[in-house]
């Protein structure tokens, strides 16, 4: 069973998002999805300035197998991106909701992160996933 | 839901992530598909082939029948046991399938064909046999596990009791009838090994015996980057009926001497290479972080355009390899791959990629 944090926020896509403290959103991919993909080899961040819309393609990751496409959960400006997954793709298998977080955000409409699914209806999307 | 094989509940209950392949339900890992590549270069690690199909060539004529509807030449099979890797090709010369062929007596041969392409290899087969009276009998009734690894041959003859010392002489390329157990040394990830074909029934504990001496089991992702960086072609991905043999990196495989064979399509082969081969099939390493997959755009500068066929990441290099298929004209080692918009340098390098445990790039 894949874990799934009751303090973060999910797409149906397997991202999550987490609003911290200081009004920023940090952004990553969920337990699920990594251990769907299988081991990754090579993760693309977005870069630092770039304004994304909410449901954008913002970043890639890629297992042995395939590339999948990250999509942002809220509208924003990315303030940061984790370049450790430059040489460590694999923080994204090992430590999902923590060392492999993917991009942070400046959000510039805080109502989009309401709207986004809690962990209990992410997790029944999860098992229905098989 | 797909078909299963012998080895289906087994892989469940090991906890594998299951997947179609080819309208099979199979295993493409147990958890990491990287541990799984290394063990094979390392140790052991074993796969569950069963949904390939083995089917046996029976009949006195068996031999001029398979040198009419096999590219190379199973002339070549002179001691019993011997095999032969083969295409086997339409009238055009588009690859239907490649397949092993065994060469056990005079009256019985058998080939190994891939499970994606069972059903029309058979009809083929048996669409050409009765003009030789020879009888292609499916085995559906056998599994095969392969078994590979630089400790692959050890662990296995200790496992087979009496048949062990017979087993471990057996030379490249060659496959006995043990039985229960038809053994050969063959594999598809380029490290030494055996592949076992025994009865279904017996599979399950077979596989766990081996399991219990330390053999890791890997499914066909593990399979698939294997084999990439041991140079081997993938049917349905480097070739298939719309291309020939000749623009796939296989003309090695295809025996145009003696010149009065006349195998199917050979008349198409001799077409091509007298108007000029117009493609060929090279290795490529990315020089550039990312990853090659099949379909990407390759651009050789000042030639023309090719595409990836295969690629993955290499788990032993340690960076991304893969196949494309290029204009002949290419000489040079400098390309670039369009992968999602952007141009990363590439280098055309000779495969295989990594060749008992050793990298050759």
């Amino acid at each position: 069973m894949s874990s799934i944090p009751t303090n973060l926020k999910y797409l149906e896509s397997h991202e999550w998002a987490r609003a911290e403290a200081d009004g920023t959103v940090t952004v990553g991919i969920s337990d699920h999805a990594q251990n769907a993909l299988g081991d990754l080899v090579f993760v693309e961040v977005p870069e630092v300035g770039r304004t994304l819309a909410k449901g954008t393609a913002a970043a890639v990751v890629e297992s042995v197998k395939a590339a999948s496409d990250v999509y942002s959960p809220v509208s924003g400006e990315v303030i940061a991106a984790n370049e450790a997954l430059s040489g460590s793709p694999e923080l994204v298998n090992t430590d999902p909701y923590g060392e492999g977080w993917l991009f942070k955000l400046k959000p510039s409409n805080t109502a989009e992160l309401a709207q986004l699914l809690d962990a209990a209806a992410y997790g029944k999307i999860v098992e229905s996933d098989g | 839901m797909g078909f299963k094989t012998p080895l289906y509940e087994t892989h469940v209950a090991a906890g594998a992530r299951m997947v179609d392949f080819g309208g099979w339900d199979m295993p493409v890992n147990y958890g990491s598909q990287i541990d799984e590549h290394h063990a094979v270069r390392s140790d052991a690690g074993m796969f569950d082939v069963s949904h390939m199909l083995i089917a046996d060539v029976i009949g006195p004529r068996a031999r001029d029948y398979l040198r009419h509807v096999l590219a190379n030449d199973v002339a070549k099979l002179a001691e019993p046991g011997k095999a032969l890797y083969s295409c086997m090709l339409n009238e055009a010369g588009g690859v239907i399938d490649d397949l092993i062929v065994y060469f056990l007596d005079d009256a019985w041969f058998r080939v190994v064909v891939n499970a994606g392409t069972r059903e029309k290899d058979i009809a083929w087969l048996k669409r050409h046999a009765s003009a030789f009276q020879v009888e292609i009998r499916p085995r559906s009734d056998l599994a095969m596990i392969a078994v590979q690894g630089p400790n692959a041959r050890r662990k296995v003859a200790s496992l087979i009791g009496d048949h062990a010392d017979q087993a471990l002489a057996l030379g490249a390329f060659f496959g006995r009838e043990l039985a229960p157990y038809f053994i050969s040394r063959t594999g598809y990830t380029g490290e030494d090994g055996f592949e076992i074909v025994l009865p279904s029934d017996d599979a399950p504990a077979f596989w766990q015996q081996l399991r219990s001496i330390g053999v890791a089991q890997c499914g066909l992702g593990a399979r698939d980057t294997l084999r990439l960086e041991a140079g081997m072609n993938l049917y349905g991905n480097d070739m298939d009926e719309s291309v020939t043999p000749l623009e796939s990196g296989l003309s090695w495989t295809v025996a145009f001497d003696p010149q009065d064979r006349m195998f199917l399509g050979r008349n198409a082969l001799e077409a091509m290479r007298a108007q000029g081969v117009p493609r060929k099939l090279v290795g490529l390493v990315l020089e550039d972080r990312g990853v090659l997959r099949s379909h990407q755009r390759v651009i050789v500068p000042a030639i023309g355009e090719g595409e990836l066929t295969s690629g993955t990441f290499s788990p032993t290099l340690e960076r991304s390899i893969g196949f494309a298929r290029v204009p002949k004209a290419t000489t040079g080692a400098d390309v670039q791959v369009d992968i999602r918009g952007k141009l990363l340098n590439a280098r055309v390098v000779k495969y295989p990629f990594v060749r008992n445990g050793k990298a050759l790039i």
